[in-house]
């Protein structure tokens, strides 16, 4: 393994703002894997690392590939996780807005622009991607339908889904879009948490690529194989509003099996306590995405279900 | 009249509600009324359209008898932002103009967002005020993505504005209050001018004179407007000179916006105040006119410090003699 930076500011009172990234094997680069790129990450971050111990040990064992190089960037966004800010310190800027990046531009497009130089030029981009409304999500690996898209290839993580995403105009400057873009065949890999670490969720998305590398022959390794993928259209998902504010009390998990009008939750009235209303699966299916905040608003999706396949 | 655009219920013991005060004639027949609308408050942290707000209506409730049509005034689109002092929505670290047209069927956010697109949706006109941000401060100019030049280009030059910047096409603008207003066949020009977290008094009675001067043209106005400042207007991406930090530090402006600038000319310095040490001086490349310059002291490599119209823009050479 060896440690490289791969861009770098200096800063007025703070230590230099660093893009570290970690090489495993030498040869044609063959796979670029990103983690955290947003200040509150912390599950990207960890799934990150524990990718980079077990590449290390598997590369100690001489179990990657010859000739083939991987690239594994823990973390895009030192700055904003060391102050627990969710965007870029200075001006609240988005890295994962700012793609393809711009060298002479303002900081993050500098930043974007570093990272996309370093990372375009691999035929398999991944990344530990969080998703922007506060909740946990059944493990997925998503891809973007941008005409590039190669579906079987996702199938081969053997995660238990793989969400076809239609990016909508804020998407085209994120890293997996230009990366399919430039000819990457770009994924992303959903955890069920993002602030919060779940170590058995980081595990399976660790081996759900170690998997994906095996069977693109760049490592050799004997894991898992997991799922056989089910293949969803992110329209497909079936929401579940909240029909009034107040405090959230779930009774089910990401992942877990429901029944047409099964109890999902309870509305609360934060004074009285009294149950404002009650949420009930629209149909039989799987949970894909559960609301994890104490409280909701109003006409929020505090549910994502997967309806059941005959 | 003040109306309930859409509201939403909180969690505890509030609604959040988005209102516009509506003005319009005492008599006459309303269905022949045009549409002015002014919008502002998208961001929560851009302020100079709370005044223009306010005069605007100041104005009208001191001569009702010249109003011939209907304006709507929409001072806070994002109540929280401008409550809690942030530029997006609180609680979900969203930019709120980047999420439009909205969804009738989709999270809180978006719901709002589909009932403003509503809501605004008849307007013979609607004019969105943003104030740069807390970073730059702006000379009053209004902003036209190329694709809508041909609609908005009337109206743009009646607004009283000292800078029309027609710009690119970009994939992600499409997700703003103008643009989806504007595809939807709702002519919105864009205004930026003066700073986040201010209000620039001179430029909100530009702006407000400006507004008059477009609803005398709609035939919503029947009293006596200002003669309109002729603007500089750029359409060519060359004329356009950006300066971005080199190197992190304190930034020190010499000059204000809305100088004119040779090559050479100092627009500031940065300073490391921990070793007392200038690191660079930042001089203008080209000749032309400072219309951004940096506000908020603090610069990290690349930071925008200044935008300068050059001499490629036929107005500026004139300016420049």
């Amino acid at each position: 393994m060896k440690k490289k930076i791969l861009f770098e500011i200096k800063a007025l009172y703070r230590d230099d703002f660093r893009v570290t990234g970690f090489v495993f094997g030498r040869g044609e680069p063959s796979v670029c894997i990103v983690g955290s790129m947003r200040g509150n990450e912390n599950q990207q971050l960890y799934a990150c690392s524990e990718l980079v111990r077990r590449l290390s040990e598997l590369e100690e064992k001489g179990r990657i590939v010859p000739g083939r190089q991987i690239l594994v960037i823990p973390c895009a966004n030192p700055y904003s996780m060391n102050i627990k800010k969710r965007f870029w310190s200075i001006d609240n800027t988005d890295i994962n807005r700012m793609f393809p990046g711009y060298s002479e531009g303002e900081t993050t497009q500098r930043i974007a622009a570093g990272i996309f130089d370093a990372v375009k030029d691999y035929p398999f981009g991944i990344q530990f991607a969080s998703f922007y409304m506060p909740g946990g999500f059944v493990p997925h690996v998503r891809m973007m339908k941008t005409g590039f898209e190669k579906v079987s290839l996702a199938e081969q993580f053997g995660l238990p889904y793989v969400v076809l995403h239609t990016p909508r105009p804020f998407d085209t400057t994120t890293l997996n879009y230009n990366w399919q873009i430039w000819e990457t065949n770009a994924f992303s890999i959903y955890t069920t948490n993002t602030s919060r670490v779940d170590r058995n969720s980081a595990r399976q998305a660790v081996e759900a690529i170690l998997n994906f590398l095996s069977k693109q022959e760049i490592i050799r390794y004997h894991g898992y194989n997991g799922y056989v993928s089910r293949v969803i259209e992110s329209e497909d998902f079936i929401p579940v509003r909240a029909a009034d504010a107040g405090f959230f009390e779930t009774s089910v998990r990401p992942g877990e099996a429901v029944e047409e009008g099964q109890l999902l939750a309870k509305i609360r009235d934060p004074y009285l306590g009294t149950v404002r209303s009650c949420l009930n699966a629209p149909v039989h299916g799987t949970v894909a995405f559960v609301h994890d905040e104490a409280m909701t608003y109003e006409n929020t999706a505090v549910f994502k279900l997967i309806r059941e396949e005959w | 009249m003040i109306k309930t655009v859409v509201e939403a219920g909180l969690p505890v013991d509030e609604t959040l509600s988005i209102r516009k005060r509506r003005l319009e004639p005492e008599h006459g027949e309303s269905s022949a009324w045009k549409r002015i609308s002014v919008v502002t408050g998208i961001h929560g942290d851009e302020l100079e359209g709370q005044y223009v707000c306010y005069e605007t209506a100041r104005r009208i409730q001191e001569h009702p008898e010249y109003l011939n049509g209907i304006v709507d005034l929409y001072p806070a689109l994002n109540p929280f932002g401008i409550d809690s002092v942030t530029r997006g929505i609180p609680a979900f670290d969203l930019d709120m103009n980047r999420i439009f047209p909205g969804r009738f069927d989709g999270d809180m956010n978006e719901y709002l967002a589909a009932e403003i697109v509503r809501d605004l949706k008849g307007s013979d006109l609607c004019i969105d005020i943003h104030a740069s941000n807390i970073y730059l401060t702006e000379i009053p100019q209004i902003r036209i993505n190329e694709q809508h030049e041909k609609a908005l280009m009337r109206y743009a030059l009646l607004s009283n504005v000292d800078f029309i910047w027609i710009h690119g096409a970009s994939t992600v603008l499409e997700s703003t209050l103008a643009y989806s207003m504007n595809s939807r066949g709702v002519p919105t020009l864009v205004v930026e001018m003066g700073v986040g977290m201010r209000i620039t008094r001179d430029y909100g009675d530009q702006m407000t004179d400006g507004i008059f001067s477009l609803m005398k043209e709609l035939g919503i106005w029947s009293g006596p407007v200002s003669q309109v400042r002729k603007p500089v207007v750029s359409q060519k991406p060359d004329e356009v000179t950006f300066l971005n930090a080199p190197v992190s530090g304190i930034f020190i402006k010499t000059l204000s916006h809305g100088a004119r600038v040779s090559r050479g000319t100092e627009i500031g310095r940065i300073v490391d105040p921990l070793q007392g040490s200038l690191l660079c001086t930042v001089d203008s490349p080209v000749d032309g006119w400072l219309f951004t310059v940096r506000e908020y002291p603090v610069v990290d490599e690349g930071s925008l410090m200044a935008r300068i119209l050059n001499t490629n823009n036929p107005d500026v050479r004139r300016m420049m003699g």
